[in-house]
């Protein structure tokens, strides 16, 4: 068999199983965030935290429950690493320094997953296990219901009430997050990641010398590094470790647990606004981009001239064997268009346009199919900016799902899609005018200047994954990409729940046959169009002097 | 408004062609057409409005404006670059162009506002001095009576006028301010406004009381009472609104513009950051401020920044073309979004009048006898429902028609509200028509017996939606009988129905308001083709409908006259007011129609669907170009530094100075050439919302991603043949 016909079936093989558990999983998250009862272990939960689930929320509060809910967990995680040192169970690792610890606090808690440590060299079990595994689930929970927030101000009308926090917090912990993640664990485990919490082993070296390794509650904490769109690895590897991603099965069934819930969050979101067809549309915007990131992506790595990638039948290096180009470039491209930033092989070793498209997928938001929650939400803000342009091409002022996108939310949208792009673009030309942050690229010219873009277009976006080669353990980077990070995960956020309190306030308009059909292969074809030329041409310029350059070069 | 008896006032103007076609076009300052000599006569207005004060209503021009600045900055401090200066001037010339588009659509505007301006000269108002008897009576509305020359008067300015003042105006004065008539008829011209030559006739009380100030009496003696301040009258809004100098920004275009401003923000991100990238790229020296300036306006959307507020001006000198003048852009944004029109049934979709179609004789009378008579009793009927009968008898049993002079004995009776009957007594016999209730009445009273038969001729011909006239005769000291039936029925105007179908394509519900009983009104629906129907409608059920369908969140228009559609007017999102109406109606509607087509109503509605949509074209078309944009600048400033990137010059252009010169050019010619679509609007042809999307998205989405590679192209071929650029 063909590497290229390997990959056409592993990709088959993906879309079969995202298809298949399209509608259970879509249907199951609408009713979790739709029901009145309270499960036990939920309301022991809400006692604990002192939370009432059945009371209703305006946004400022629904807000309010976001962001204090994340500083605490900020400042826990960051504590959690300041006295590592003396925590039992720390491998004998010791604290670590203060601009780390708020890195990689930021991180986690903006479901980032940005690592400038190596996790096999600084954090212990129970850092790994009872900090970063937790906000592992936390963060993607959060991220989820400020998406479900947002669908609800779609589909409620004339009130400013959005759910509860804490009940779709808890809620999405879980009933979504935890039995997936459970399931998916034992399948990791059955493929061969590990699951222990045994100390260091030395182990000897086929060409001598000794290796130090240690164990770890690997195995669960990949699955939800994966499930919930995180992408911080165990190890330093991440998931081209064989303990975090033993063969190629484990591979596939990784990028399904990234790809598994963004997707079918597009159903739930039919499902909540009442017609399955507009969760449609949305999930065929994503899976054309998707589908075709993927295919340029193998093309790209495939086509690689020269003799060595020949032999190897194309761009081998940085990536695994035992993934091949195929399951090297369908991972990226999953990890890339979401917020996971996991990898299985190393995006700096891509072809130059493979790194292009790496960059791009982040930098059109990680909404194909994106971030858990993020994905579906920053998808649903492009819809609302496509209608708002296109929509007047019908002869009436814009309405999505029977909403008028007026001055308000037209505000709130355009304040949503500046973030981005103000803090990758931002932070990138300061550390290219400084002297210093220059020093912590380890190629030159145009591949040198791709680590800083690829840095900060991955922690504004969330994303987390590096493109190696980037020495990103300074206080500078550190800080920058932290606040970064802070800031891309929580103001888009601040306009998202205004936006859905805006919405959740107006009246319905009946839908006529003057109504713009937002259900339809033209609106998803006309969404497509908008994503790509607004935001793929905010950062043209920035990409023509990256990996376009090199790409063109060869 | 009645439909029995027709409001004797009414201009005759319901069979005149719906204005706003050309025969009306003349008669008003500007024309449909786009003049490209406009463009000409516009250029100082364009000039002058490069106040930076002035254009920083519009975010993305302004910035252009700074842009222009900053580059005559750097051209001064090296005036033999040719390439600066070249830049410099196509960016003033962008600014200026925008200006342009904007001056040339409020100078369409001004001609109008010259030809208003004189007939608001000063005039000199008769007052009269308030007297105990005369100012209560009048006050009241209540015809005097009383001599003309009872009253005292004194001559004051017009504009010294105050509300409420009375002033006297007789044949051949112009009227001193906007007011109700209180006492008198008089016919007026009101050509000054509605460009119509036809005078129309003002009376006191009723629905036809309001004069407007500037306008001239023919014939008679008003009294009016001022309700306008001077200042603030028709007219003076009128002037206002046509120059656009009291345009203000609508919802929509509100935030379209912070759409706009955002993503300019975005693209001077993308600009202001890409220095420190080229410094260390190596193509410092490719990036000069003045490049950087260049791509920034070629990249923030400029084409729809410069055409916005034209479209905008241009969309309610549209309306003024057709006669219709909106108070506020709101409503004719609204207009675009209404889902639910009110269609008063008279005039709109029924012609003004009932017609005559069938003559039915009750059993064992000829025909032709009851069509004898019904013309015999018509001839002194001249409402236009008297004269279809006649005209009905002769077309269809050639009766020809008799003039009431050739009857000599003839005893006329003639039609009056009252008796609901006309007829003649002629050689001893008696021939009456009418109202069933009143003929019956009167055949009875003669001792005549009414026919079993009839009863159910009246039912029927109500049910389908006419309205029966019985037909009588008498013999002398014969019994009066019955003879038969005339079919008055309702005429629906021509091509209504397929109208009415475009609407329902549209997604805007047609509903028909009548003073019809409901099963006549079921029956015209029915005929004329609209989703719903309002029978037996009072001013009160209007207002429940309206208030009824925007609970449902729909926008509903209509149109009505009286001082009791006024509620109505002001409760609905688009309240077309009808220019003979009376003042209280103009003031409550959100548009007066200065010919009083109801009709005119669906216009109103395409007019704003057609404004929405040139400027979403416009936009999409703005933000596509920008992508043939990148392909010239990009490997312009970058292709030194890594080669590799001229592969992205798949133009072909001559030189990196020739490629960034082109797209500036390129982007500062778009907006001059789209200034006529910008005016005219992009032509709309009713359809469903799905096909508008897809061909205006071919045509303004797919169309504004290539025709800038070709355009940028060719100007690159004509700049390439300018020695020392190529």
């Amino acid at each position: 068999m063909s590497p290229q016909l390997a990959g056409v079936l592993q990709l088959t093989a993906l879309i079969a199983a995202l298809a298949l558990s399209y509608r259970p999983l879509g249907d199951y998250m609408a009713r979790v965030y739709s029901s009145e009862k309270h499960y036990r272990p939920e309301k022991w939960i809400y006692r604990v935290i002192g939370a009432n689930p059945a009371a209703e929320m305006r946004w400022p509060a629904y807000l309010r429950g976001v962001l204090a809910f994340s500083a605490v967990s900020v400042l826990l995680l960051y504590l959690m690493q300041r006295v590592q040192g003396s925590l039992p169970g720390s491998l004998g690792f010791s604290s670590i320094d203060p601009d780390q610890a708020f890195n990689t606090a930021a991180s986690f808690v903006a479901n980032t997953n940005w690592q400038s440590y190596y996790g096999e060299q600084a954090m212990g079990h129970v850092v790994q296990t009872g900090g970063l595994a937790v906000q592992n689930f936390l963060s993607a929970a959060v991220g989820m219901a400020v998406a479900v927030a947002l669908v609800r101000g779609f589909a409620r009308s004339r009130t400013g009430e959005l759910g509860n926090f804490w009940a779709d917090l808890v809620r999405g912990t879980v009933r979504v997050l935890l039995p997936i993640a459970f399931l998916g664990a034992i399948v990791l485990v059955a493929c061969g990641a590990i699951q222990n919490f045994s100390g260091i082993h030395s182990v000897g070296q086929f060409t001598g010398g000794t290796q130090e390794w240690n164990g770890g509650a690997v195995a669960s904490q990949e699955a939800i590094k994966e499930l919930g769109t995180n992408g911080g690895g165990y190890f330093n590897a991440n998931s081209a470790h064989p303990f975090e991603n033993p063969n190629p099965l484990s591979n596939l069934f990784e990028i399904f647990l990234i790809l598994l819930i963004p997707f079918a969050l597009t159903r739930t979101f039919g499902r909540m606004v009442g017609s399955l067809k507009q969760g449609y549309a949305i999930l065929g915007a994503m899976a054309v981009i998707w589908l075709g990131f993927s295919a340029l992506m193998m093309w790209t790595e495939f086509a690689h001239r020269g003799p060595a990638f020949e032999i190897a039948g194309g761009a081998m290096e940085g990536k695994e064997t035992r993934f091949g180009i195929a399951g090297s470039s369908l991972f990226a491209v999953a990890t890339t268009l979401t917020s996971t930033g996991a990898v299985n092989s190393f995006h700096s070793s891509y072809t130059g346009f493979g790194g292009g498209i790496t960059l791009l997928g982040m930098q059109l938001g990680e909404i194909a199919p994106g971030g858990v929650g993020s994905g579906l939400y920053g998808m649903l803000i492009m819809a609302v900016i496509a209608v708002f342009i296109a929509g007047l091409m019908v002869g009436r002022t814009p309405e999505y799902l029977g909403k008028k996108i007026g001055t308000r939310q037209i505000q709130l949208a355009a304040c949503y899609i500046l973030v981005t792009p103000a803090l990758v673009l931002g932070f990138t030309a300061v550390a290219m005018a400084l002297p210093t942050p220059a020093d912590s690229m380890t190629n030159s010219g145009a591949h040198g200047f791709s680590e800083i873009l690829y840095a900060y277009t991955s922690a504004a976006n969330n994303n987390g994954s590096a493109f190696a080669g980037l020495n990103a353990d300074t206080q500078w980077f550190n800080t920058t990409l932290g606040i970064a990070m802070l800031l891309g995960r929580f103001l888009p956020m601040v306009f998202v729940l205004a936006l859905a309190g805006s919405l959740a306030e107006q009246r319905p308009v009946p839908e006529t046959a003057g109504t713009l059909r937002t259900d339809k292969p033209l609106y998803a074809g006309l969404l497509v169009g908008t994503i790509l030329i607004i935001t793929g041409l905010t950062y043209f310029p920035a990409l023509a002097l990256g990996p376009l350059a090199e790409g063109l070069a060869s | 408004m009645s439909t029995a008896t027709p409001a004797p006032t009414r201009p005759p103007r319901t069979d005149a062609p719906p204005a706003g076609g050309p025969g009306a076009a003349p008669a008003r300052g500007g024309s449909g057409l786009f003049d490209p000599r406009q463009l000409v006569t516009s250029f100082p207005d364009a000039l002058r409005k490069l106040d930076p004060r002035v254009m920083v209503k519009s975010p993305v021009m302004f910035v252009v404006l700074v842009g222009s600045v900053v580059t005559t900055a750097l051209a001064l401090t090296d005036p033999t670059d040719w390439f600066g200066w070249a830049i410099t001037g196509w960016l003033w010339l962008t600014t200026i162009f925008a200006n342009l588009a904007e001056a040339v659509a409020e100078g369409r505007g001004k001609a109008q506002a010259d030809t208003l301006r004189k007939a608001k000269t000063d005039t000199v108002a008769r007052r009269v001095v308030p007297g105990v008897d005369s100012l209560k009576q009048s006050r009241t509305g209540v015809r005097t009576g009383a001599p003309a020359g009872a009253r005292t008067e004194e001559r004051v300015a017009g504009t010294d006028l105050r509300v409420g003042d009375l002033v006297v105006c007789e044949a051949g004065d112009v009227i001193p301010g906007d007011g109700d008539v209180v006492e008198g008829v008089a016919s007026v011209d009101e050509s000054a406004i509605t460009g119509e030559s036809a005078p129309v006739i003002r009376e006191s009380g009723g629905d036809r009381s309001a004069v407007t100030g500037g306008t001239k009496v023919l014939s008679d003696r008003i009294v009016v009472r001022i309700t306008t301040k001077p200042g603030e009258t028709f007219i003076d809004r009128m002037i206002g609104l046509v120059e656009g100098a009291s345009r203000q920004k609508t919802p929509n275009e509100i935030a379209l513009n912070i759409l706009l401003a955002s993503l300019t923000i975005v693209f001077l991100l993308a600009v202001v950051t890409l220095k420190p990238f080229a410094i260390y790229a190596g193509a410092d020296d490719q990036t000069s401020m003045i490049v950087l300036a260049a791509l920034l306006v070629c990249l923030i959307p400029t084409t729809i920044g410069a055409l916005l507020s034209a479209i905008g001006i241009a969309g309610m000198d549209r309306l003024v073309q057709r006669n219709v003048l909106a108070m506020s852009g709101r409503a004719v944004e609204a207009a675009g979004d209404v889902s639910t029109l009110l269609l008063d049934k008279t005039g709109t979709i029924t012609l003004g009048n009932r017609q005559a179609a069938e003559f039915v004789p009750v059993a064992g009378v000829p025909a032709a006898e009851l069509a004898d008579a019904a013309q015999l009793s018509s001839l002194a009927d001249e409402t236009p429902e008297g004269r279809s009968i006649v005209v009905l008898a002769e077309e269809a049993y050639g009766l020809r028609e008799r003039d009431p002079g050739e009857l000599p004995g003839a005893d006329w009776v003639r039609f009056t509200a009252q008796t609901r009957m006309s007829g003649v007594d002629l050689d001893g016999r008696a021939v009456r028509k009418g109202a069933s209730g009143s003929v019956v009445a009167w055949v009875k009273e003669r001792g005549g017996r009414v026919p079993e038969d009839v009863r159910d001729l009246t039912d029927r011909i109500a049910e389908a939606g006419g309205t029966p006239l019985l037909v009588a005769s008498a013999d002398e000291g014969g019994d009066a009988r019955v003879l038969g039936v005339i079919h008055l029925k309702d005429v629906v105007k021509e091509g209504m129905r397929e109208r009415f179908d475009e609407l329902r394509r549209m997604g805007i519900r047609t509903v028909m308001i009548t003073g019809d009983n409901p099963l006549t009104a079921k029956a015209i629906a029915e005929e004329a083709g609209v989703d719903d129907f309002l029978a037996e409608a009072t001013p009160e059920d209007k207002m429940a409908l309206i208030k009824r369908e925007q609970a449902g969140g729909k926008l509903v228009a209509m149109t009505g006259d009286g001082t009791n559609d006024a509620p109505a007017l002001a409760q609905a999102d688009v309240g077309v007011a009808m220019n003979t109406g009376t003042s209280a109606a103009k003031e409550a509607g959100n548009m007066v129609d200065l010919d009083s087509d109801p009709t005119k109503l669906i216009e109103i509605v395409e007019i704003g669907k057609q404004l929405l949509i040139t400027r979403g074209a416009l936009t999409t078309f703005s933000i596509a170009n920008d992508v043939a944009k990148y392909f010239a600048i990009i490997p312009a400033m970058f292709a030194v530094a890594y080669p590799s990137l001229d592969r992205l010059n798949i133009m072909g252009l001559a030189s990196p100075e020739s490629a960034i010169l082109s797209a500036v050019v390129f982007n500062a010619l778009v907006i001059v050439a789209l200034v006529p679509l910008a005016l005219r609007g992009v032509r709309y042809r009713p359809a469903s919302a799905d096909r508008m999307l897809r061909r205006n998205l071919g045509i303004y989405g797919l169309g504004g991603i290539v025709a800038p590679f070709i355009g940028i192209k060719l100007i690159d071929l004509l700049l390439s043949l300018i020695p020392g650029i190529g």
